[in-house]
């Protein structure tokens, strides 16, 4: 059941359309983890914003740069480091959090360079993900996850609690949370069993 | 493909006014060679300035009238390629200091003879400060962009930081804002090199015939290791021997990779004078844009208002990702539009010059906008 279909989509990833359409016109944002820089045209276009980004893959850095964005190739466990405190009203990290080798310093990071920070992940406590582990005992393969665990890109599996309590111990602040099922939002009840995707809008 | 679709122009210009140089002095009647394929729009905002790297010249496209060889960037320069000329007027200069056109060490001095070590050693900035005056020239107020390899980097830097009005972009390609002692290290073995040719003659061996031949082949024996990468070597030529079956046990090329290199250095002996590879690698050793800028880089930036757009290459030693990400870095702190990118080619330092498609389409990319 979906309580609400986002407006405005962009053409963009479901998670990356909620964080395109919550984030204010004009401001300034770093993508972490750009890709091929897709919310990036999207925030500049649509939104006047003044994008920048960072992508580990060249290929998604040559990406971007065709597309008249401004992106460094860099990692986000080491590279956030180079820029000054509160640069951006935002950093977005948008599936990029449980790939990282320290997921909370990268928080840390994110808002240290952004007053505000978005966050999606892959929610490793969906029932489908639970079911999978339960019944098969093995490490899931789902659809958001699709990736065997040996060569999976993913090595800090996060849940929506988890994430909440990482939230809390550093004393950040929650400022909005939206969940997602397939492409479409859901309740946040009960969201740490039934949401697939989660994105968080944090500030300090 | 013909000159006409090409429109390609090639042109000596005589500097109307002295060109004052960092080192102090200025220069009279300087000249500067220079090619433009395209054409300039009516309001004159095509233009695209292309900085040549230390050994080449502005023949980016046209055959090279020494070699025969085809222009240095003739592949990626001309109607519909990724600088595409249809869209673009590029202008490229042979720098100050050079040896095909521009006024440099073997030009005539004053007194009728040829400068010399008597020619005033001379900066990258002295070098774009040339080209600027030759856009004055021009009538253009305002280039699309300025690009450049290597050397030619450091002059695309150099003209984003000191003329920042002139120019809507700067794209920097394995290139760097200061030389490193190594990158000084192995500039001064070929300057010594060079220097050690009795022939050299203190610099005076023009009309005595060959001039420090050896010397300079020695240099560019030495200077062309650090274009190519460990494994590019291996690759090419790996242990295996030239036209012999064993070791001869004497000091003949026994290795291919020696006679390669003996090779790249007489034919580069044919078309670079000693003088000038002195002096230009001089002018690379004294870049540092941050010590222009009161020792903090980003101040070199400040007042820019370009795009930027920096490209290393993961097996470039010479130039390594590092020094690009640190002008990346200035260029963020100082606020300017910046991107940056290493890319993966086995070709070392020269991938750039090779055939690299990921690199065509951050070019061409960068440019389009």
């Amino acid at each position: 059941m979906s309580l609400f279909t986002p407006p405005v989509t962009f053409g963009l990833r479901p998670d990356l359309a909620i964080i395109a359409t919550k984030v204010k016109v004009g401001s300034r944002v770093l993508d972490v983890g750009c890709g091929d820089g897709s919310l990036m045209e999207a925030l500049k276009e649509q939104m006047g914003c003044d994008a920048r980004g960072m992508e580990l893959d060249p290929l998604g850095v040559a990406a971007c740069v065709a597309k008249g964005l401004s992106v460094m190739q860099g990692d986000a466990d080491t590279d956030l480091a180079d820029y000054p405190d509160a640069a951006f009203d935002y950093a977005i990290l948008s599936q990029t959090l449980q790939t990282t080798k320290r997921p909370d310093k990268v928080l840390d990071e994110l808002l240290r360079v952004g007053r505000k920070a978005f966050v999606s992940f892959p929610n490793f406590a969906h029932w489908k993900v639970r079911a999978s582990l339960l019944w098969n005992g093995r490490m899931p393969v789902t659809r958001l996850l699709p990736i065997a665990w040996y060569e999976t890109p993913n090595i800090h599996h996060v849940t929506v609690r988890d994430f909440r309590e990482l939230v809390a111990d550093r004393g950040y602040r929650i400022e909005g949370q939206w969940f997602l099922s397939g492409d479409r939002q859901t309740s946040p009840a009960a969201a740490n069993w039934r949401a697939e995707h989660a994105v968080f809008l944090l500030s300090r | 493909m013909a000159a006409a679709e090409l429109n390609l122009v090639n042109d000596t210009l005589v500097l109307p006014a002295p060109l004052p140089l960092d080192g102090g002095q200025s220069l009279e009647r300087v000249e500067i060679a220079y090619e433009t394929i395209g054409t300039l729009n009516a309001d004159r905002s095509n233009a695209i300035l292309l900085f040549h790297a230390l050994t080449m010249d502005q023949h980016v496209v046209s055959a090279h009238p020494k070699t025969g060889k085809p222009g240095w960037w003739s592949k990626s320069v001309g109607p519909g390629k990724v600088i595409d000329t249809s869209r673009f007027y590029v202008i490229c200069a042979n720098v100050l200091g050079g040896c095909m056109g521009s006024t440099g060490p073997a030009s005539p001095h004053a007194d009728g003879k040829p400068w010399g070590m008597r020619f005033p050693v001379i900066t990258i900035r002295d070098m774009v400060r040339a080209q600027v005056a030759l856009l004055d020239a021009m009538g253009i107020d305002k280039v699309h962009a300025v690009i450049g390899g290597s050397m030619g980097g450091m002059q695309a830097l150099s003209f984003a930081a000191n003329w920042p009005e002139r120019t809507g972009a700067a794209l920097v390609i394995a290139s760097t804002a200061r030389h490193s002692a190594q990158n000084i290290a192995f500039h001064e073995v070929g300057r010594q090199a060079i220097m050690a040719d009795p022939k050299w003659e203190g610099g005076d061996y023009y009309g005595a015939g060959k001039g420090p031949e050896d010397g300079l082949a020695v240099a560019r024996m030495a200077a062309h290791i650090t274009y190519l990468s460990e494994a590019g070597l291996t690759d090419k030529f790996g242990r295996r021997l030239q036209d012999r079956s064993a070791k001869t046990f004497g000091f003949d090329a026994d290795f291919q990779v020696e006679s390669y290199l003996r090779h790249q250095g007489l034919s580069f002996t044919d078309r670079f004078d000693a003088n000038s590879y002195l002096y230009i690698t001089r002018a690379m050793d004294y870049f540092d844009l941050a010590e222009e800028h009161g020792g903090r880089l980003a101040s070199a930036f400040a007042t820019s208002k370009a795009r930027f757009c920096l490209i290393s290459f993961d097996t470039d030693w010479l130039y390594p990702t590092a020094e690009s990400r640190t002008i990346a870095h200035a260029l963020n702190a100082s606020g300017a539009p910046v991107s940056f990118v290493e890319l993966s080619a086995p070709f070392g330092h020269d991938s750039f010059l090779l055939d690299v498609p990921a690199q065509d389409r951050v070019i061409a990319g960068f440019l389009n906008q």
